[in-house]
């Protein structure tokens, strides 16, 4: 799994993909995990980054993880031609 | 370590008001009054073009800054910025709001003690004070913030001659993670050099060090480089405690915050992307809070904040001299302001507002100045009503530097006036005349005469 590294996102959660055009709002949280994945930290780490720095389950944290990586995908912020 | 609240990450497509390459629609709205005066009738008295202050949006957003800072922090103190607008209506605003004068040059520092500031309260910043400007200060015991190591001895030389004791603070420049680091300005944090003068001025004894001071770069995006910025001074502050037991009283973060306006080539509105006040004071004080000065002894926060106070109370209204259709096809709209004037459009994608009715079909339009310069273009492209000649608009958020970068060129500057809190306008600057400029020229004799 690989995110465009073109995308550009702000402090305040304003994420724009050149490649298309598109523009989002993301979360701050949104914001920490697209920066991980752009410094290309496994899901593994960012799970672990996410519980010791919030207050949420390991089993919560990385469904929600997963489903916001779906998001990425849907949204084309991921280059999903990778086998899963 | 506290555990933060936990909220889902989400992401979420904006589909309404997506930019096009044309950039956003301005306005659905014509601007036709500010502060409650009618732009049509402030042409007919005044003239085109005309810049317009509103001293309400002054002081509502020097209310706002302040109100971000001084709810986070006990100790804080604004110096308005001299250079970003010297008009001294507008600086009297700030002065009358407490704000101190923060000044880079021998000439604003005049302005600053003519508009009455009592001289302990002007910082005297930038690297060229004339040992004339140095004497003045030293005198009036202002705050210098010493730029190099020249003016280091300059000043132990004066404070012999006057026996005096400067109040002095350094410049200090830093990696904050920003590119470019404005390192040209100040001593260096990281190799030491911030250091070296801070033991010289210890040791000389001829100066009071009263401060630290930094300015890391203007319309910064990050707030986190003022979290590394106010961290790396901190960490000098405590250094110079540990190290002389001197104690520091203030710090000055300098200026920097980005205004409300759009930067050339953002695809969103500077409005919705940029950071607040809240967000600046923020990152600061949370390093000052969290920092390990005894809690009596917080050093005073102090703010040189420039463009961020001023910008959105300026606007310059302009009206149209000609339309024209490009060989491409394009539509070219030329007006009587030109960027001599308008400085900042070299930066911004100034929002425009039509200053009278129009209808909805607007077309993709580039908008020239009246220079005969190819330069001279106030925006490439923006989507606007179809106006005709002798219509008016509005350029929002030109307060900060237009006012005093301007130049004299082909014409003459014009009017300023200012818009006061009962709505009754000053003209605080008035139109230059012809006699103006020629007053300054002489010809010599022998060139008075020709035959053609
Ligand atoms: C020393 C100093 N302080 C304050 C300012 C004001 O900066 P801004 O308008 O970016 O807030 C400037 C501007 O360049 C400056 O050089």
């Amino acid at each position: 799994m690989k995110i465009n590294k073109n995308i550009a996102i702000s402090d305040n959660g304003f994420v724009f993909n050149p490649n298309t055009g598109e523009s989002f709002s993301v979360n701050q949280l949104g914001v920490d995990i697209i920066n991980q994945l752009k410094n290309d930290e496994t899901l593994d780490k960012i799970t672990e980054e996410i519980i010791t720095k919030y207050s949420v389950d390991e089993a919560t944290a990385e469904k929600d993880l997963s489903d916001f990586i779906g998001l990425l995908q849907h949204h084309s912020l991921i280059e999903s031609n990778e086998k899963k | 370590m506290e555990k933060l609240r936990y909220e889902r990450p989400v992401i979420k497509k904006l589909e309404t008001g997506m930019p096009n390459k044309f950039g956003l629609r301005t306005e659905y709205y014509p601007k036709t009054q500010i502060d409650g005066v009618s732009i049509k009738e402030l042409i007919k008295e005044h003239g085109s073009p005309l810049f317009v202050i509103s001293e309400n949006t002054i002081r509502s957003t020097y209310q706002q800054a302040k109100r971000a800072f001084t709810t986070r922090y006990p100790k804080v103190q604004f110096a308005w910025s001299y250079k970003t607008n010297y008009l001294n209506a507008v600086c009297n605003v700030y002065h009358q709001e407490g704000s101190w004068a923060e000044v880079v040059s021998g000439f604003e520092y005049d302005k600053a003690i003519a508009n009455g500031v009592n001289g302990k309260k002007i910082i005297f910043n930038g690297p060229d004070k004339s040992r004339n400007d140095l004497t003045k200060a030293i005198k009036n015991d202002s705050i210098l913030h010493i730029d190099h190591l020249d003016e280091l001895y300059t000043i132990i030389e004066l404070a012999d001659e006057l026996n005096k004791k400067p109040r002095v603070a350094i410049r200090v420049n830093m990696d904050t993670g920003i590119y470019p680091m404005w390192d040209r300005f100040g001593f260096n944090y990281e190799n030491g050099q911030a250091w070296d003068a801070l033991n010289k001025i210890m040791r000389s004894g001829k100066m009071d060090l009263v401060g630290l001071h930094t300015h890391i770069g203007t319309f910064m995006l990050s707030p986190n480089a003022y979290s590394i910025a106010t961290s790396k001074l901190v960490d000098l502050a405590l250094g110079l405690q540990q190290k002389y037991n001197h104690e520091i009283h203030y710090l000055d973060l300098g200026g920097g915050f980005c205004s409300r306006n759009t930067l050339k080539g953002a695809y969103l509105p500077g409005d919705d992307t940029n950071p607040t006040f809240d967000d600046y004071a923020e990152a600061i004080t949370t390093v000052l809070i969290n920092s390990s000065f005894p809690q009596e002894k917080m050093p005073t926060l102090i703010l040189e904040t420039g463009r961020a106070l001023i910008d959105d109370a300026g606007y310059l209204i302009t009206s149209v001299i000609a339309n024209k259709r490009l060989s491409g096809g394009k539509r070219a709209t030329i007006i009587d302001a030109g960027v001599n004037i308008m400085f900042t459009s070299f930066w911004y994608e100034h929002k425009i507002t039509p200053a009278q009715n129009f209808t909805h079909y607007s077309e993709d339009t580039v908008l020239y100045g009246p220079l005969c310069m190819n330069i001279d273009v106030i925006r490439e492209s923006i989507s606007l009503p179809l106006l005709n000649k002798g219509d008016q608009m509005v350029i929002h958020s030109v307060g900060a530097y237009n006012m005093t970068q301007w130049m004299q060129f082909i014409t003459l500057r014009p009017k300023i006036v200012l818009i006061d809190m009962d709505e009754r306008v000053h003209v605080i600057r008035d139109k230059e005349t012809i006699e103006d400029i020629e007053n300054q020229e002489s010809t010599p004799d022998y060139l008075k005469k020709f035959n053609l």
